[in-house]
């Protein structure tokens, strides 16, 4: 080891050769300490960037029912949505009424409850074969499409998608008093 | 070190350009690098030196890795589970992350051993580094510290009942342990404000110091200068000297280069688990800690009743003085541990006892049939465990709606009313309240059943100017309704 010890002169950085070869290694060494800490930065950078790679606050699917229970569907059903909104590490859990309907080609329909008009819940009411809300009097026909009153445009129909033979939908709030539909959270 | 020659200028190299130079000029960083890395090393670089920077690396990266942790975790009793779990079942790259940050604590132990044994060895805290000694010393229990805190802070099965029997440790100290108990714990039972505190210590507290300490020891170590060989006169050294830069810098990044690799493929392919989430009321479990401190857990189990003084509190402190006098009472020059036979026993013997007495831990746990069943079941559940996929928490607001279909079905009726009428449209779900009309939570503290039905029937003129509509309701009805609103809290 003492042999190697090659810096006894009385000035060590001095030669220019030594000089310029501590350099060298200093330009390799840095370079080399840069590419490892590039490297072990990447799981640090997936890790704090993760909420740009994967959904973290989301409304998820919700199961309606199976299709069987509406395949002879002749007015809207009323179902029980129960709503699963993950935030992060948490969710809430929260219900909400929808009623299952048929549009004017048969294909299925989610429409939430909150009217269109100022958020009251507007229920079936089945012997004016309408809904109607109870708040303003706003009615909508048994698919939705707005038939009188206040409301600027029909009842609201929510994302859905078929899995396995049940029928899910994606529960979503939209503003109020506008004739065009569109979703607020 | 060279200040005088680069502040005056230039004689012996032309003056830097460009942003290095400008940057040199304002801050004067090619002289703290030099000074840095052109530290005289008696006799040369050796890879019995590498272990100090290594622990430096480590400790730097816990840092870092820490301080992403905290992106995630929530410390309370509540949370800090559910928290972990999702760093590890569901954040990217959090498993690997929370592996390299538990797993480098075992390392810095095993580092810090080899650090403390090379300098013990080499008599290397001989020659005025009495306080070089003693700030490593230090550094050693902040570390121990480190470890104990952060334990504790994924709050699962193994970490729970660990700490519980730590801090239980404790309380058998005479006079003071039961405060010094109550006072880790935040309370006398383990729980939420325990976390708070371990949290507190593992990341301000504890860190502040160990960053203070740091800096001391490597001043003093500076100022003492390297001690070099055994055959070197810790005062005065004489043998040629090499400096820090390049061969020692390479020898020491070759430790760290180990431990990355180490350390990377370990957190890779065997990831660090979680167990299932505390349960204080298990009152099977067998709590065991982690590796290095099985040898006190063991040394502890010995000592009971009267005697119980001796082993918890005189020994330890006795060893821990001996310890910390070691440069006091060793004021021989001599290095060589062949001539100090009485340092090299005392170390064999405490090296001999501590590793003694974790395998008789394991040994023990192994022949205990009751007990090496019962690990094997914790292990099982802690991997059954860690298979699941990730559970978010269910949020408070959610529970107050669980809560009341349970309770009252008079309350639950009035639930499916309250929204029928589309209260909730206007009060919100849970009646928590929305920008249209004030929520109704706690309510049932302010008005008495008979006056909500009155307000319900016959809203003020305030009410009604906020668009509150009579409510029109069969008795009953509106009976269930009160009872729902009163549920509200």
């Amino acid at each position: 080891m003492v042999e190697h010890a090659g810096h006894s002169e009385d000035t060590p950085h001095k030669p220019f050769s030594l000089e310029s070869r501590r350099s060298f290694l200093a330009v390799l060494l840095g370079l080399g300490s840069f590419c490892v800490g590039t490297l072990l930065s990447v799981p640090l950078i997936r890790f704090a960037l993760f909420p740009l790679l994967r959904r973290t606050t989301e409304v998820k699917e919700s199961p309606v029912g199976a299709l069987s229970d509406f395949s002879s569907l002749t007015e809207p059903m009323m179902r029980t949505l129960k709503i699963e909104q993950v935030d992060g590490w948490r969710k809430a859990v929260s219900e909400k009424v929808v009623y299952v309907t048929k549009d004017a080609e048969g294909q299925l329909r989610v429409l939430t409850s909150i009217c269109p008009h100022l958020g009251c819940t507007v229920p079936w009411n089945k012997e004016k074969k309408q809904f109607v809300c109870p708040c303003h009097g706003a009615t909508f026909a048994a698919d939705g499409r707005r038939v009188s009153g206040p409301s600027l445009r029909g009842m609201d129909a929510l994302e859905t998608s078929i899995q396995d033979g049940q029928l899910l939908a994606r529960f979503q709030y939209f503003r109020q008093l506008v004739a065009d539909k569109e979703v607020i959270g | 070190m060279h200040s005088t020659h680069t502040s005056e200028g230039d004689d012996a190299s032309p003056p830097a350009s460009g942003l290095w130079g400008w940057l040199n000029r304002r801050t004067g960083v090619d002289d703290l690098l030099r000074s840095a890395l052109d530290e005289p090393i008696p006799g040369g670089a050796r890879f019995a030196y590498v272990f100090g920077s290594g622990l430096l690396f480590i400790f730097i990266s816990q840092v870092i890795t820490g301080i992403f942790l905290a992106l995630y975790y929530v410390p309370s009793a509540d949370h800090a589970h559910t928290t972990v779990a999702y760093i590890t079942k569901a954040v990217t790259g959090g498993s690997f992350l929370r592996s390299l940050h538990a797993y480098a604590a075992s390392a810095m132990v095993v580092v810090l051993f080899l650090h403390l044994s090379q300098t013990y060895i080499y008599g290397s805290y001989k020659g005025r580094r009495e306080l070089l000694w003693l700030s490593g010393c230090v550094l050693f229990g902040l570390v121990l510290a480190m470890a104990f805190t952060g334990y504790l802070l994924p709050w699962d099965q193994r970490a729970y009942f660990a700490t519980a029997v730590g801090t239980n440790a404790a309380s058998e100290i005479p006079w003071i342990g039961e405060s010094l108990k109550r006072l880790m714990r935040g309370g006398t039972e383990m729980g939420t404000l325990t976390i708070s505190r371990f949290f507190v210590a593992h990341v301000f507290f504890v860190p502040a110091c160990i960053f203070a300490l740091v800096a001391a020891h490597i001043f003093l170590f500076r100022k003492a200068g390297a001690a070099g060989p055994v055959s070197e006169d810790p005062y005065h050294p004489k043998q040629k000297v090499e400096l820090f830069y390049p061969r020692q810098v390479l020898m020491d990044l070759s430790l760290t280069a180990l431990l990355i690799i180490g350390l990377g493929l370990f957190c890779f392919f065997v990831p660090m688990q979680l167990g299932p989430p505390a349960n204080p009321a298990d009152a099977q479990y067998v709590p065991r800690p982690e590796w290095y401190y099985l040898p006190i857990f063991q040394w502890l189990k010995y000592w009971h009743g009267s005697a119980a003084i001796v082993g918890v509190l005189v020994i330890p402190t006795l060893l821990v003085l001996a310890i910390l006098a070691v440069p006091f009472l060793d004021r021989n020059i001599e290095r060589r541990p062949w001539k100090r036979p009485a340092a090299m026993g005392g170390y064999a013997f405490v090296v001999f006892m501590l590793l003694g007495l974790g395998l008789r831990s394991q040994y023990l746990d192994r022949h205990d049939p009751g007990v090496a069943q019962q690990l094997a079941k914790q292990n099982a559940e802690e991997e059954e465990y860690a298979h699941k996929p990730f559970e978010p928490e269910l949020s408070s607001a959610s529970l107050v709606a669980a809560n009341v279909t349970l309770a009252d079905p008079l309350a639950a009726k009035g639930k499916t009313i309250f929204e029928a009428q589309s209260c909730n449209a206007c009060h919100g779900d849970g009646g928590v309240g929305t920008a249209a009309a004030p929520g109704l939570i706690g309510i049932g503290k302010k008005f008495s059943a008979d006056q909500l039905a009155e307000l319900f029937k016959h809203p003020t003129a305030k009410m009604k100017a906020g668009g509150m509509p009579p409510v029109d309701l069969p008795p009953d009805d509106l009976r269930a309704l009160i009872a729902y609103v009163e549920s509200l809290k």
